[in-house]
Formats: structure tokens, sequence, C-alpha cells
């Protein structure tokens, strides 16, 4: 990890790295949600809605694995002062953001014919609401910090602070047997059908590969504009 | 609501997001790397 964090080398290996990711994942994006829709079975119980699943659980799954994320990178600043551990989390808020907001707006179209509700104060929803919160406090927390000239520690103090929250979603739906359904997916197996959990996996990897590249898009932008100010400062100097 | 109308308005939110982000993420790079390299040669 520490070889990669020379900006120079990071931008040898992301260059070839984003397109590759970025059309791999629209590709297998591409082929889920086409069998999501057209080849997998409805659901015994839920029906047609139970195709939302294809879109919600690996929008859950990239909200969460952002925060991880940003929480690694965080981890790295604080301890090693990595150069790129800091634009490396910034990079990650935006789509972990997005693809929070995602999760919450795609569960509740699917609750709202399952529950009959759109809203519930469960459990899960509730502290899937916080990580949504918490990434709009690390974005602004990040650019206030930028703006000042911070060196990005407070943030990425936050950073390694909300990962609290991590746990708390994950098990949510066994400390409170609210709406929100248990577990499906586990480390040792896994109670979906075959023909219903490849279309599931394959989203969910096409989803990180997209969100993998858009972070390396957006970590290249970032890198770009401070050699710009550098240079600039320099020229000013 | 029928179903079908839930799922596509799902479908339709994930892929519009996640290509609006990727579109605005990619033309962001383009911009701040052309302008580095353009200083770049300049200088």
């Amino acid at each position: 990890m520490h070889i990669y964090a020379n900006p120079a080398r990071f931008l040898k290996i992301a260059r070839p790295l984003t397109a590759w990711l970025g059309w791999a994942g629209a590709a297998m994006v591409a082929l889920a949600l086409y069998a999501g829709l057209f080849v997998t079975p409805p659901d015994f119980v839920q029906g047609e809605t139970a195709r939302i699943m294809y879109v919600h659980v690996p929008a859950a799954w990239l909200g969460m694995a952002g925060w991880a994320g940003i929480a690694a990178a965080s981890l790295m600043q604080i301890v090693w002062r990595h150069p790129l551990s800091a634009l490396a989390g910034r990079a990650i808020a935006i789509p972990g953001a997005l693809f929070t907001a995602l999760c919450l707006a795609t569960g509740s179209l699917w609750g709202s014919r399952t529950w009959g509700t759109w809203w519930q104060w469960d459990g899960r929803m509730t502290s899937m609401l916080v990580l949504l919160f918490l990434y709009f406090g690390y974005i602004a927390l990040a650019d206030a910090d930028r703006q000042r000239g911070g060196d990005g520690r407070i943030t990425a103090i936050f950073g390694l602070l909300g990962a609290i929250n991590l746990p708390i979603i994950h098990y949510s739906v066994l400390w409170w047997r609210t709406l929100h359904q248990g577990q499906s997916i586990g480390l040792t197996g896994s109670s979906i059908h075959g023909s219903m959990l490849w279309p599931l996996l394959l989203a969910a990897l096409g989803f990180t590969f997209l969100f993998g590249a858009i972070v390396l898009m957006r970590m290249r932008a970032d890198l770009a504009r401070s050699k710009v100010e550098a240079r600039m400062r320099r020229m000013a100097a | 609501m029928s179903p079908w109308a839930l799922v596509i308005a799902s479908y339709g939110l994930t892929i519009a997001g996640t290509l609006a982000l990727a579109w605005a993420s990619f033309a962001a790079m383009r911009r701040a790397e052309r302008e580095a390299a353009a200083l770049r040669d300049r200088s």
C-alpha cells in the first residue's frame, strides 16, 4: 500500500485501471440488470417487486463499503500520513453518499408495496439514513478544511468515528426485529435461490467496479487541480 | 401502484444517478488534466 502512496506511481496504475474498471463494470451491470428484469423468476412471496433487489442491495453494499473505504483512508492519513489518503477519502465521499441515497430511495419504493409504507423508523432504515447524514457531514468538513488549507486530520478523525455506524447497520436487523428482513447472504451461504443469486452478485460486482472507476476519476481530477494550484503558486512567487 | 412501475422507477433512478456521477467525474477529470497539461507546456 505504501508503494502506491506516491502520486506518480499511483497515476501510472490509475490511468489504465480507470477505463478498465469503467467498461467492465458497465458491461457487468448491463448484463445483471437485463437478467434481473427479464431472465430471473419473480419471487414466490413478493412477486415482481423483488426485482428491485438487483439495484437496492448493490447500492446498500456500496454505501457501507464507501464508508469503510473512508475509514481505511482516514486511518492511513492519521498513522502514516500518506499523501493520497486524504484525496481518496474525499473522492469516495460523493459516490458513497449517492449510493446510500439510492439505497434509501429504492428501499422506500420496495417497501411501499411490500410493507405498505414508504418509510418507517426501523433500525436498518434509520441507521442507513444516519450514514447518509454522516456522508453529508464528511463532505462539508472536507470542503471547509480544504478551503482553510488544513491538513485534513479533523476530517480523518470524523471518518474513523463514523465507522462506528457500520456494525450498527449490519446488526440492526438482529438487534431490533422491526420491518426490515434479516440477512439473506452470509459468509457461509445464502438463502436466495441460485437463479436469483447470480445476477445479484454480478450487479454488486459491476456497480463496485463502476464505483472504483468513479473514485479513480475523482482522485485524478483532484491531483491535477493540486498540480495546477502548486504551479500557479510557484509562478506567482 | 403497479409492481413494474416501482421496479422501473428503481432501475431508472439507479442508472441515471450512476451515469450522471460517472459523467460529471469524467468531465471534471478531463478538464483538470487538460489544464494541468496546458500549464506544464506553457512553463
